[in-house]
């Protein structure tokens, strides 16, 4: 029930004159979220990390793969026939000011999704609706309604923003990089608000650049680099086994409030390469065909419970580049 | 679900009632604003002007009725022309032609370049692609050569057709700057914010992204306006205006024809000449102060 | 090298009044010292860097003296500062990665700001290129547009610019926000570099980013709403901050380790005060849980321990 999965996604664009190159957004990704859940996709700039969540919403076409929801793939869903799915599944994007339209007042997002879902309700009844959505993201009604967005704070502005899904009986969220144009001292509000909305049943796909939040407030960890998941499974596994080099050069370089940065572990960026050995080749020499993980994505291996990493030097068509057998699909 | 309000920060304006109008709150601002004040005031005389002073004489501008060349005088208000046709008469008469043409040609070139612009600029893609093409072929088109032919084969020309060529040839240059605008508003998240909320494509573009660009829109319809009174002032001294009736910028010509400048027959330019500025410069100090009161960001609380 | 800056203000004329962005700021910095200036948006840290330079024109100096190696600056005077820009003071403004004139490229850029400084770029060309190759930027660099460098590659080219001519302090304004956590750390390694090859003999380091500052500062300068609230080394700040802003702050980030199950951080409430007409007293005091009616004068900053200074009445 409200379950969302993403099997073997791809997103290409055309770009150069006339269109003639591509350009490989997001590489077949493949993964499950569940209401109840955070889900962080962590990823640096050009991960991808950002395509996933406009694509999950729709606001992006899937150039390949399926977007299931309960069962039925939204990937291919006509405009006209996605209000269903945007009843369950919402978006808060990055910048709370460019969240709003500025010649108009900050509640009219709220009008909007009325007109949109609820155009039957009378106006004292969806006042009231608001209201309650208000309080449930901790905000004063007297003190943001009939208010214009550049009287307001980012914070105040983005939770809005998650009320304003919440009118909507929503199960799913994307979250893309919601927090990261607000000043430090009220973040880690917004993101509690995450924590506390889906111990209410919410689902949420956190998407962000930034390890920390993620370790913070999710429960599983997906870990995007150019396109591709390279590690994912619960967050307190891979941020304590992390297992792919990528993932272990990434968490070497956040530099730790109270740790300083692991100058011993690894190298500069330049020498962790996919080029680098594998791990665990030698456990799965080229990925084992029996594990179930590596059925879906035969480039994936599962290392442990729910903890799966990709085959770290893997060429472009599913090969093992040291010499284990080509995993095929099926 | 613990509830922190936030309290209420020093420095934070007091929340202001829920429940004002947006026309009141328009009007508010409207009001109190000089420019817009002064400027819908000027255009509103000469608005009457165009409707009544028509009616205060039984002759029309192109008859010969008085002295010719004569300065103004109590009978005379703005003079007569060479001919001793009555320049009040004239100029009344070239108001409201002039008002005619540019709304309706400024207007209908307005309208065809908003919506080419609009839908360009927003869908993006293949339909950006033809209507670019269209805009610059209409870009390139000589409209003087078209023109000519069409009035060889047109007998009785009026304001009408005058000012619906104006409208389908000059709109161009505004379908492209409001393309620019819907590029880049398009990517602002409260676009994908309404499209999220079930808003349709034309929601979105009449909706969200006109009202951002509402006082850019004003400004190029207002320079559309002077545009076409411009043009038609152009066509009408060349022949190719309308076969009947004047216009401000006609009279101009006219005198510029018969050398009124040098013969000092002020009264034969001079009025027209301001007419031309005021409405075009009223129209431009109203979309200065409309800013203003559009955008909320401007104004002074 | 000392810099000494004493009650320093500096307001931005608007048509609504005056913004008091710096209303009174003073602290010293010692030879060698890189001191992190940290706070939020609005709390005067870019203010300050740009103060030191006169980088903006809209700026309008109001009051107090900074003192650079025994020298008074000219704050207030934008064409007599250009003699300190770059030679004696230098700063990295924070859009500089996006502001290389992409039709140029990096060598012909850097010769023509040398030459602009009246120095010939023959004679300083060869310390260039090893000062590049210090921070790990190969030769060819000189020989690529500013398109075809990484945002990292690009703000390193930057820092070794403003550092050409050995100026006695850099002011670097948010060189790693706009960068990926992997290039920040090359980044954070290569301005520390900078003061340890003595390029440069102290540096501000101006951040919303408390963690690098970690990395990269001796000391940190915490600052709310056009005042100071607390200075100290950096590991006193992080582990034993006074001022309950810098607490409260320190309390509310995340790092890796911390869970929303096992521990759940708490922000702020509230947000900074409005500049245009801020409060008397502490500006703080709308949202400190210790604020009483003495804080409504404005508290001194005051020597707590050596080294440690903080403006609150509460503390010490």
């Amino acid at each position: 029930m409200g379950t969302l999965a993403l099997e073997g996604v791809n997103k290409v664009y055309r770009v150069g004159t006339f269109g003639g190159q591509t350009m490989h957004a997001v590489k077949d990704v493949t993964f499950e979220a569940r209401p109840g859940q955070i889900i962080s996709l962590i990823g640096e700039s050009g991960s991808g990390k950002s395509t996933i969540g406009k694509m999950i919403l729709r606001l992006a076409s899937v150039s390949s793969g399926r977007i299931l929801y309960d069962g039925q793939d939204v990937a291919t869903l006509k405009s006209r026939e996605l209000k269903p799915y945007r009843r369950k599944v919402q978006g808060v994007f990055q910048d709370p000011f460019s969240s709003y339209n500025p010649i108009f007042k900050a509640d009219r997002v709220f009008g909007l999704i009325r007109d949109g879902f609820f155009p039957e309700v009378k106006g004292a009844d969806w006042d009231e609706r608001v209201h309650k959505a208000l309080q449930g993201v901790s905000l004063d009604p007297d003190g943001v309604l009939g208010k214009y967005p550049h009287q307001l704070s980012g914070g105040q502005l983005q939770r809005m923003l998650v009320a304003r899904a919440l009118l909507l009986d929503i199960e799913f969220l994307v979250a893309d990089e919601i927090i990261s144009m607000l000043d430090a001292s009220t973040r880690v509000d917004v993101l509690n608000l995450l924590g506390d909305l889906k111990a209410g049943g919410l689902g949420v796909l956190f998407v962000t650049h930034d390890l920390s939040l993620g370790n913070y407030i999710s429960d599983q960890a997906i870990i995007l680099r150019k396109g591709r998941i390279v590690e994912r499974g619960p967050t307190a596994t891979v941020f304590d086994q992390p297992t792919h080099p990528y993932t272990r050069m990434l968490l070497a370089s956040v530099p730790a409030l109270h740790g300083g940065h692991d100058s011993g572990a690894l190298g500069q960026m330049d020498v962790v390469r996919d080029r680098q050995a594998c791990l665990y080749h030698e456990r799965y020499p080229g990925g084992d065909a029996t594990a179930p993980a590596s059925q879906a994505n035969p480039t994936m291996v599962e290392v442990s419970a729910g903890h799966l990493v990709t085959c770290a030097t893997v060429d472009e068509g599913g090969g093992c580049l040291q010499g284990g057998a080509r995993q095929t699909a099926g | 679900m613990a509830s922190l309000l936030p309290p209420d920060a020093l420095g934070q304006p007091a929340s202001a009632p829920r429940k004002i109008g947006r026309l009141r709150e328009f009007l508010y601002f409207a009001v109190r604003d000089k420019k817009i004040f002064v400027s819908l005031a000027i255009i509103a005389t000469l608005l009457v002007v165009a409707f009544v002073g028509p009616m205060l004489r039984d002759y029309g501008p192109n008859d010969y009725v008085g002295p010719p060349a004569q300065g103004p005088s109590s009978e005379y208000w703005f003079g007569t022309t060479t001919f001793g046709q009555d320049v009040f008469v004239q100029f009344v008469h070239g108001v409201g032609a002039t008002f005619f043409v540019g709304l309706l040609g400024g207007g209908l070139a307005a309208i065809v370049g908003m919506t080419v612009g609009f839908v360009a600029g927003y869908r993006g893609g293949l339909v950006d692609e033809v209507l670019n093409m269209l805009t610059n072929v209409v870009l390139v088109i000589p409209t003087l050569m078209v023109l000519i032919v069409i009035v060889a084969y047109v007998d009785a020309r009026g304001l009408l057709i005058e000012a619906v060529f104006i409208g389908l040839t000059s709109w161009p240059w505004a379908a492209r700057a409001i393309r620019a605008q819907t590029l880049s508003l398009r990517t602002r998240e409260f676009v994908d914010l309404g499209r999220l909320s079930g808003q349709s494509t034309r929601q979105i573009i009449v909706g969200e992204i006109a009202p951002n660009m509402s006082s850019y829109l004003m400004l190029t319809f207002i320079l559309l306006f002077g545009g076409a009174v411009l043009i038609a002032a152009t066509l009408d001294f060349i022949g190719l205006g309308p076969t009947d009736g004047m216009s401000l910028g006609l009279m101009m010509n006219n005198a510029v024809l018969w050398s009124a400048l040098q013969l000092g027959m002020w009264w034969w330019f001079i009025p027209p000449g301001i007419g031309i500025v005021a409405i075009v410069g009223s129209l431009y100090v109203l979309n200065v102060g409309l800013d203003q009161v559009f955008n909320p960001r401007l104004r002074k609380l | 090298m000392t810099l000494k800056v004493r009650d320093l203000r500096v307001h931005y004329t608007t048509l609504a009044g005056d913004v008091r962005a710096l209303d009174g700021v003073s602290f010293d910095i010692a030879d060698g010292e890189i001191m992190g200036l940290a706070g939020e948006s609005g709390c005067g840290k870019t203010t300050l860097g740009n103060s030191l330079v006169r980088l903006d024109g809209r700026m309008r100096h109001v009051g107090g003296s900074v003192e650079l190696d025994g020298t008074e600056l000219p704050i207030w005077d934008s064409v007599a500062m250009d003699r300190h820009r770059f030679h004696t003071i230098s700063v990295v403004p924070q859009y500089a990665m996006s502001a290389l004139n992409p039709t140029r490229k990096i060598g012909r850029m850097a010769a023509e700001v040398i030459q602009s400084r009246g120095i010939r770029y023959a004679s300083v060309k060869d310390q260039f290129e090893r000062r590049l190759a210090l921070v790990g930027l190969p030769e060819r660099v000189l020989d690529l547009y500013p398109m075809e460098l990484s945002g990292g590659m690009k703000q390193r080219v930057v820092m070794i610019l403003s550092t050409l001519l050995d100026p006695s302090l850099l002011i670097a304004d948010e060189i790693t926000s706009a960068l990926d956590v992997s290039t920040q750390k090359a980044v954070a390694e290569a301005l520390v570099g900078l003061r340890d090859n003595q390029f440069v003999k102290s540096m501000i380091v101006i951040t919303h980013d408390l963690s690098i500052l970690h990395e990269v500062a001796d000391t940190i300068l915490i600052m709310y709403a056009g005042h100071l609230a607390e200075k100290a080394p950096t590991d006193v700040i992080i582990n034993g901050p006074r001022h309950p802003y810098t607490k409260l702050l320190i309390s509310s980030l995340p790092e890796v380790g911390v869970r929303f199950a096992e521990r759940r951080l708490v922000g702020i409430p509230g947000r900074p005060p409005s500049l245009l007409d801020p409060p008397a007293g502490c500006r703080f005091r709308a949202r400190c849980p210790l604020a009483d009616a003495q804080c409504e004068e404005l508290p001194p900053l005051v020597e707590i321990e050596p080294g440690h200074q903080v403006a609150c009445w509460k503390v010490g």
